[in-house]
């Protein structure tokens, strides 16, 4: 679905503003055009969460993997190829029957760009920013998440350059499935902590 | 600084209304794309950090910040920092586009698509060598310092003054609220566990809260 401005419209003031700063930076030779369109390909095609999904579902069918990422998380992930910028020290949290992890930054945008990609603009709303860490459970039900009472709910502020990513809980029902097939179930929203991974209604066609 | 950005516990801000996952675009609009990738290209000049980024979009009135889209934010910011350091002058950030003065450009390396390729492959980690020992270690109890400063920080308000427990020590880490200012250093950084009670009084929902904190934010409870 594109949301992309309808060009019959005159462009807005914010259109025209970014517009203009584009023309003078490039004018002044302090930035290549081709490089603003790899910055943009790069987080709009190949960095997203499904490296989150990969990661997830090596943990779930990899109990050496599992180990490895929730002892050092960052060599963990790079291990399966993923590195670089707002992803240079990774901690993964793990959902139990004990307690449901969710992840928030509520003074800027701070997300796991390597295996999330870019944050869903909810993310880096204040509404969520100003709720997640004081009324979670109030959050979790605007997502149709309902958390058992007695599961502790625990909240990570991203304040530093720690980056968090949870490792939600794998679905009953799944024993037999492939690392491949479970990646089909792991949203992003699951990585982030605002939802849990659904029992599927079925099961993707193996490979 | 005590600005519009710092949210955690803030009331009043309706509900987050969010998109469905499979429905939801990376970019929302072309000048999000442009916004986006003005800021990263200009960051990966070198003249700022990611610190001076975070203050110049905190550095905004309460309203601006609150009431624009977050990359307007970004490009609010991204101005700003481009006029402070002198790459832009203030009558060319405002003559929209007309000029060519390749000046400031002279001294730089700009990025070339290959250049970015690499930069934002490799990161920046922020862990630094320490050889000063931690103060704190695993299961210590500490408060948060308040500090009213106007310049930049991440210690939340809403943990300033309340009691946590340290959970686990990161290492050393760039200390933020000198690198806003350009100075390196690092400070040992710790994951710092609070009850929703000790944050929030009576609202006790079985949940609680970690958040990184730095070393010079806290001080033992004995």
């Amino acid at each position: 679905m594109s949301h992309d401005h309808d060009h019959t419209e005159p462009p807005t003031e914010i259109e025209l503003r970014v517009k203009a700063l584009e023309t003078l930076l490039v004018n002044k030779g302090l930035v290549n055009p081709d490089t603003l369109n790899k910055i943009i390909d790069t987080y709009e095609h190949k960095v997203g969460p499904r490296n989150g999904a990969h990661v997830v579902a090596r943990a779930w069918t990899d109990p050496e993997f599992k180990q490895a990422l929730l002892l050092d998380a960052t060599s963990a992930v790079a291990s399966l190829g993923y590195t670089g910028r707002q992803g240079e020290h990774l901690n993964v949290v793990e959902n139990t029957p004990e307690v449901h992890n969710l992840v928030v930054c509520t003074l800027c945008s701070c997300y796991p760009w390597t295996v999330l990609g870019l944050p869903p603009v909810w993310y880096k709303s204040a509404p969520y920013r100003s709720r997640a860490v004081s009324n979670p459970r109030s959050v979790l039900e605007e997502f149709g998440t309902h958390i058992d009472p007695a599961v502790k709910i625990r909240v990570w502020d991203s304040t530093s350059e720690m980056r968090y990513l949870v490792l939600p809980q794998r679905p009953p029902g799944t024993d037999d499935w492939t690392e491949e097939q479970l990646q089909e179930l792991i949203s992003r929203n699951a990585m982030i902590g605002v939802e849990t991974v659904k029992v599927p209604g079925t099961r993707p066609e193996a490979d | 600084m005590q600005g519009a950005h710092d949210l955690g516990g803030k009331h009043g801000l309706g509900p987050i209304d969010p998109e469905p996952e499979s429905d939801e675009p990376v970019f929302h609009a072309e000048w999000e794309r442009k916004a986006f990738a003005l800021t990263m290209a200009a960051g990966m000049l070198g003249e700022w950090n990611i610190d001076e980024s975070r203050y110049a979009r905190e550095r905004q009135h309460p309203i601006a910040y609150l009431s624009q889209s977050y990359y307007e934010n970004w490009v609010a910011g991204v101005s700003k920092l481009l006029v402070e350091k002198g790459l832009v002058s203030a009558v060319e950030m405002n003559a929209v586009g007309q000029s060519g003065d390749h000046s400031a450009a002279k001294n730089l390396r700009i990025p070339t698509p290959e250049d970015a390729e690499k930069i934002l492959t490799a990161g920046g980690p922020t862990l630094l060598e320490n050889n000063r020992d931690p103060d704190f270690a695993p299961g210590d109890r500490v408060r948060v310092r308040k500090n009213h400063t106007t310049s930049h920080t991440r210690a939340p308000a809403y943990v300033q003054g309340s009691v946590g427990t340290i959970m686990r020590h990161y290492g050393c880490h760039v200390f933020p609220d000198t690198h806003a200012r350009q100075q390196d250093g690092g400070e040992h950084l710790y994951s710092v566990c609070f009850s929703a009670e000790s944050l929030w009084g009576s609202n006790n929902d079985n949940s609680e809260v970690l958040i990184d904190l730095w070393e010079p934010y806290l001080e033992a409870v004995s």
